[in-house]
């Protein structure tokens, strides 16, 4: 034996898992890839554009946050390149490049920063820049334009380059040009406005318009099922999200299938599908307690389908998801788990 | 075993799967090592009070010689000269736990043969259950799987309480660890003694001896020995930490909870080690006292990592000389890697508790930055407590040791380790609430 060889000390465990926040965020990232690209392939170099732009609004608020409070940077860990994919992916494929960059700044700023950084945000950061610019800019953000455009990958839509501020050219006009006979109306809104349902096959394989990337259920089931096998994403998340809308829907549909959505539409419509698997499974901003991930998943499931058919449309996900959030402290207060060998009251 | 078999394993809910480990010892046969020059015995390598000595400097003493006797008024065992060989000195010496014990310091012998001394033989069948209790108590006998609990006491009943069945763990769950493997292998005949003798102490109805299903062959080996009349039986489980943990084991092998903060014989049950029960039966009908113990030596940096029988108070220096450590720079571990102790002295001695030397080198985990809490809910589903880590380790953040204790459940976690394990960002859970636990009982004490 040597010498004197020198023991280092330190507490048990002396071993860990090879699971780190840093590595459960990159195949986050990766699990964000092929939904990203499905999206560019939609929408063209409009929708790639704009995914630039809000990824790197996030990364660069974050850093700049970094320095300014001397913290290190953060940026390894991936969760700042989440927030600006996963913005990217609810807004609409035309959406303006400089209010991209206002809700990415938005996104880190104030959804995330000004909580205290990661692990201490009260919402999804995504979300919180979301809601800002649906409020800011009521009118980009509604404004649809057609996936599959045949020049798509040789111009941008005229939208996407309005300068700060300005009136954003006609979209309208360019979207009915390139195809014939676009209504701008989304699923949702054909079946809200027009009564209108669009076929769930099409809206399973995201064959649709729709944001840039909450179009294709069966991507995000694919890519959200990926997560799930590396036990990196909470399946019990999404399931209930699902499980809530369809059972609301299911009620309302079954009261009258005339008026009201079925729940195959309202489940593959819209951005549930995207924001049941990777918006409000945001792990900082949903409850850990067992029974409190599956009311926080119905109660989302339950407002999703209210608003969607009281209120408003495009937001009905996002804000279900921000109250979720808002009740996860209330949520989890209340659904604290029961310990091996609890007593009853009376023998304690 | 059919497949369905192994599916339908029995098991308790969380846990984890760390990487086992053991093939590195598990097939090596148990090996005596020399004697050591001087072996170094705490007075208390036990939970209760130390043992008194009745030897003094320079006194000659023979191996198996008693050389202290169990405190009277509290919960104690006795000590036995583990070598032949004069007292050097009775004095504060590096314990397993860190602090510095009073010991007995022995220099062996070199010419003594080393021969135990013991007493009559009895016969147990035909001694009463107080006999047996008072009997166990002399051998000096206390928990060899981790605890130090002296295992007279857990026969020790209140007149109300009766114990129906007792669980014999042979789960082994924490990695690398293989004693209890090897001691089921080759001791069968000592275990199923020491078994039916606890059996008879408590006049329990049967046993279950529980094993993980990583060490089938013990199924095999014990199997066709167990006596006809089949009130000891023995089950597979999952592999799964802390599945060793009695709170666990009970559950999966026969459904039930002991209740929280209590103890197993509210619920008619007593939990014996398996290396516990068969020195039990080996010892008790010679009238010996506990001497000697098999310790798993593993890990990095070894060139003949195996499980060896050493003498009680042999100091680390030895084992590691003897095992071939060849490292210069690791960590040191007595017990397993989930819930071991870390030593800082090559003086430090294997005491009656220590399963296992472990050096941990190219296998270490470096611990990186420790991150906020990302609420990945991971703890929560490790927890076999079913607690909150993720809750109870931001109250500590925020040094609210209290609402830990009287709202979050902080003194029913037994510090197995498992959320740490887990937790993506390193938060070093477990060490938080031992932090915690001392915090408040200074507290209370405090408060009076
Ligand atoms: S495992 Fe760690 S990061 Fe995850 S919830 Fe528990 S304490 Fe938080
Ligand atoms: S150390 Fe405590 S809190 Fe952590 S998993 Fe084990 S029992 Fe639960």
């Amino acid at each position: 034996m040597a010498k004197h060889p020198r023991i280092d000390l330190r507490p048990s465990p002396y071993i860990h898992s090879p699971l780190t926040v840093e590595k459960i965020m990159r195949n986050v990232v990766y699990a964000l890839l092929p939904l990203v690209s499905f999206s560019v392939w939609q929408f063209g170099i409009s929708a790639l554009a704009l995914i630039l732009v809000t990824t790197f609004a996030c990364l660069g608020t974050e850093s700049l946050f970094c320095r300014l409070s001397g913290k290190a940077n953060s940026l390894k860990d991936y969760s700042a390149t989440i927030t600006g994919l996963l913005l990217a992916m609810t807004l609409p494929p035309g959406f303006p490049l400089w209010m991209g960059a206002v809700a990415g700044f938005v996104a880190i700023a104030m959804g995330k920063t000004l909580f205290g950084g990661i692990g201490f945000n009260v919402f999804n950061p995504a979300l919180v820049g979301r809601a800002f610019v649906q409020a800011a800019f009521p009118v980009a953000i509604t404004t649809w334009t057609p996936a599959l455009a045949p020049n798509r990958f040789v111009e941008f839509i005229p939208s996407t380059l309005a300068l700060p501020f300005m009136k954003p050219a006609a979209t309208a006009e360019w979207s009915a040009h390139v195809v014939d006979g676009f209504s701008g109306a989304t699923p949702l809104a054909l079946m809200k406005f027009q009564g209108i349902m669009t076929d769930s096959q099409s809206l399973f394989l995201g064959l649709t318009d729709g944001s840039t990337g909450e179009t294709s259920a069966l991507l995000i089931l694919l890519c959200g099922g990926y997560l799930m096998w590396r036990k990196m994403l909470d399946w019990r998340i999404p399931a209930s999200v699902i499980f809530g809308t369809a059972i609301t829907a299911a009620v309302f549909y079954f009261y009258d299938p005339s008026h009201y959505p079925s729940p195959a539409f309202m489940i593959f419509s819209g951005g549930l599908m995207f924001g049941a698997v990777f918006m409000a499974s945001d792990m900082v901003a949903s409850p850990v307690t067992p029974l409190g991930i599956f009311i926080f998943g119905l109660l989302v499931g339950f407002l999703t389908v209210i608003i969607r058919l009281f209120g408003g449309l495009t937001e009905a996900v996002m804000y279900a998801i921000l109250f979720g959030n808002a009740a996860t402290p209330l949520i989890e207060r209340y659904t604290q788990p029961s310990i091996y060998g609890a007593r009853k009251k009376e023998d304690s | 075993m059919g497949l369905l078999d192994f599916f339908s394993r029995k098991t308790f809910p969380h846990g984890i799967h760390p990487p086992e480990y053991k093939a590195i010892t598990q097939h090596k046969k148990t090996l005596r090592l020399p004697f050591p020059e001087r072996v170094i015995l705490p007075l208390a390598q036990h939970i209760g009070a130390p043992a008194i000595p009745i030897v003094h400097k320079d006194q000659y003493v023979v191996r198996g010689e008693l050389i202290a006797e169990p405190s009277e008024n509290a919960l104690s065992v006795p000590i036995h000269a583990s070598a032949s060989g004069s007292v050097r000195e009775i004095d504060l010496m590096p314990g397993p736990k860190g602090s510095k014990v009073m010991s007995i310091v022995i220099d062996t012998d070199p010419s003594s043969p080393q021969i135990p001394v013991s007493g009559k033989c009895q016969d147990y069948t035909r001694m009463t259950p107080e006999q047996i209790i008072n009997a166990v108590k002399q051998t000096g006998l206390v928990g060899l799987g981790g605890a130090g609990f002296p295992s007279y006491a857990k026969m020790l009943l209140p007149k109300d309480r009766r114990i129906h069945t007792i669980v014999v763990n042979g789960c082994e769950c924490e990695p690398f660890l293989t004693t209890d493997h090897r001691i089921m292998l080759e001791k069968v005949d000592d275990l199923i003694r020491g078994i039916q003798i606890a059996m008879k102490a408590v006049s329990a109805e049967r046993s279950i001896i529980g094993i993980e299903d990583n060490k089938l062959d013990v199924l095999e080996a014990i199997s066709p020995r167990l006596p006809a009349d089949g009130r000891i039986q023995i089950e597979a489980v999952e592999t799964k930490y802390p599945q060793g943990a009695e709170k666990m084991l009970v559950k999966s092998l026969l459904g039930v909870e002991i209740p929280s903060r209590g103890l197993p014989s509210e619920i008619g049950l007593a939990v014996f080690n398996v290396a516990t029960l068969a020195e039990m039966g080996r010892l008790l009908p010679r009238q010996q006292g506990l001497i000697e113990r098999i310790i798993t030596v593993t890990g990095d940096d070894l060139t003949h990592p195996g499980n060896y029988v050493v003498p009680v108070g042999t100091p680390l220096q030895d084992i590691l000389d003897n095992a071939g450590f060849t490292g210069q720079e690791a960590e040191i571990i007595l017990g397993g890697p989930m819930m071991g102790l870390p030593v800082a002295s090559f003086e430090t001695p294997v005491t009656k508790s220590t399963g296992g030397v472990l050096i941990l080198d190219q296998h270490a985990y470096k611990p990186k930055d420790i991150l906020p809490c990302i609420k990945c809910s991971l703890c929560l589903q490790a927890c076999p407590i079913n607690l909150n880590p993720s809750e109870l380790g931001m109250l500590a953040n925020k040094r609210r040791y209290d609402v830990m204790e009287a709202q979050y459940h902080l003194n029913d976690c037994f510090e197995c380790g498992a959320c740490s394990y887990v937790c993506p960002s390193n938060i070093p859970l477990v060490q938080y609430f031992k932090i915690a636990k001392t915090l408040n009982r200074e507290r209370h004490i405090q408060n009076g």
